[in-house]
């Protein structure tokens, strides 16, 4: 449902920020995008939502394809996959739940069923009694969980989380990623890139992705299960094999 | 629906800022309006003395009356000409002791009138001009009975000299105001509309069409030319009436003119909206 083909973004003054990557994103699977800062995964999650298009190869997102979908289409793009910040980007001086209806009224949500379904939206990130709080009056972790209830506002297929746990303390990271855990368990792919190994560690169920330097170095559904501690030479990424999802699949 | 609850939500959430933005349309209005009010009375002024300009041919004493006839049937089948009228020497004495007291004196010994008939010469609108006066009364002069043809040379080359200086004057102080006008309601919008960026950017985030993002903006410009305009508006009339009731008599600008200054307003307010968002737009 998620489909890099050899894909390049080249940018006028940095270069390239990605080169040849390729991998496939199935239905329901979670995936960690890892790598040092600058190693380009902010710019492969942008390429996935077509807020950037490559510059060689192509994205795929459900069927649309990033050569053919154009300005007037992209929201159907957007619909299709959610997408979380490490710095929350709510709206300040909102409550929480008009931060959800906000994103369920400007895309056309009918205007009754606005109010009932953000509810239902922060009730599933946990924040079902904190629905009239301000912004500024929610922690940190409850602020990505209206991000979350946010983003998955138009049932996407994925969700793409940007070091979301970037901002938080241990305790917070843990209840999103279980939350995480939980949105894939209702069948929805989730996509979190973060340079935290140590969290990457403590869900071995999750594919594992690596970057470095814009080159995908290591796909764990394609090389196994190695450290990832291991000295950044590595076969280069290949796409995914065959199998590869039944294995993650396993784990969700 | 949504886009009209959005435009006003906007107006409540930034009370300052919408009003700012309005002051600043309504104050840019506010010259364009000062500027059309000169220029209308001027035009005004400048058609009265215009409605003056005509071709009068005096006649000698002697000249007969059927020849005085052609003439005028001669003037009057002529297409700038609107009207030919004859005044005798005795219309042309009481005009002078009703118009010129003064020489009430001189004009009472009625036995010796002094005063030539004439023939008065009015021409249509747009033929006013120096081309057809001279045209007109040359032709006239070469008439034996007509004595002379007096069209007032230089007055009505200077008047026109005048429109045209006018004239130009208007286009390029006129576009001048009116582009330093549009460059300050560009630049309010723009600020209304970046202190919004983050609503524009989330909306483009979760997918929200590009034609629901910009409608609100857009009604929110027109909205916002809108009040401008007729706050402009007040301004204008305000001057108006005090330069009517301190300085000197000034005419209102027709109704047309004012609901082109709304319209005008209202559509600049949308359209620089929309430029202002495209950039916004095309961040995410």
């Amino acid at each position: 449902m998620i489909t890099l083909k050899n894909v390049s973004k080249e940018f006028p003054k940095r270069g390239f920020a990605l080169q040849d990557v390729s991998f496939q994103l199935k239905k329901g699977e979670f995936a960690f995008l890892t790598g040092h800062s600058g190693s380009g995964k902010t710019t492969t999650l942008r390429l996935i939502h077509m807020a950037d298009r490559p510059t060689r190869g192509e994205v795929r997102v459900s069927g649309y394809s990033s050569e053919r979908t154009t300005e007037r289409d992209l929201w159907k793009v957007r619909r299709r996959v959610g997408y979380v910040f490490q710095d929350f980007r709510l709206l300040p001086g909102r409550t929480a739940l008009e931060n959800v209806s906000f994103a369920l009224e400007v895309t056309g949500t009918p205007g009754k069923a606005v109010r009932s379904k953000a509810q239902r939206l922060l009730s599933q990130v946990g924040l079902g009694a904190k629905a009239g709080a301000f912004v500024h009056e929610l922690s940190g972790g409850e602020q990505q969980r209206v991000a979350i209830a946010r983003a998955l506002a138009n049932d996407p297929y994925v969700l793409l989380a940007d070091e979301p746990t970037g901002n938080l303390d241990d305790r917070a990271t843990r209840g999103i990623l279980e939350l995480f855990w939980d949105i894939q368990a209702k069948g929805m792919a989730v996509l979190m890139a973060t340079h935290d190994l140590e969290l990457v560690r403590r869900h071995p169920g999750a594919r594992v992705f690596e970057l470095d330097q814009g080159r995908l170095v290591y796909d764990s559904a394609a090389d196994g299960e190695p450290p990832l501690d291991r000295p950044g030479t590595s076969t280069s990424g290949e796409g995914p094999r065959a199998g590869a999802s039944d294995r993650t699949r396993e784990q969700g | 629906m949504y886009a009209l609850r959005e435009a006003l939500a906007a107006f409540k959430r930034a009370p300052v800022l919408t009003g700012l933005s309005s002051a600043m349309v309504g104050l840019a209005l506010f010259v364009v309006g000062l500027f059309a009010l000169a220029t209308y009375n001027l035009q005004l002024a400048l058609s009265a003395i215009e409605e003056r300009v005509q071709v009068v041919v005096y006649l000698r004493d002697d000249a007969r009356q059927s020849e005085i006839d052609l003439l005028l049937e001669e003037l009057s089948a002529l297409d700038e000409v609107r009207l030919v009228s004859y005044v005798s020497k005795r219309d042309a004495l009481e005009r002078a002791r009703t118009e010129l007291p003064e020489f009430g004196e001189l004009f009472m010994d009625s036995e010796v009138n002094p005063l030539p008939q004439s023939l008065e010469v009015e021409l249509r609108d747009g033929f006013r001009n120096p081309d057809v006066v001279e045209r007109i009364a040359t032709a006239a002069e070469g008439h034996p009975f007509v004595e002379d043809a007096q069209y007032g040379a230089e007055w009505v080359d200077r008047l026109f000299a005048l429109r045209r200086i006018g004239a130009a004057s208007t286009a390029v102080l006129g576009t001048a105001f009116a582009l330093v006008a549009a460059l300050i309601i560009g630049t309010a919008l723009r600020i209304a509309i970046f202190a919004r960026r983050d609503e524009i950017y989330i909306m483009r985030l979760v997918g929200a069409k590009n034609g629901f993002i910009r409608r609100p903006f857009l009604l929110e410009g027109a909205l916002a030319g809108f009040a401008g305009g007729l706050l402009a508006w007040l301004l204008t009339y305000a001057t108006y009436r005090g330069v009517y009731a301190y300085l000197f008599e000034v005419a209102w600008l027709p109704t047309g003119w004012i609901l082109v200054g709304l319209a005008a307003g209202t559509g600049f307010g949308a359209v620089s909206s929309a430029l202002a968002i495209r950039r916004h737009l095309r961040e995410i």
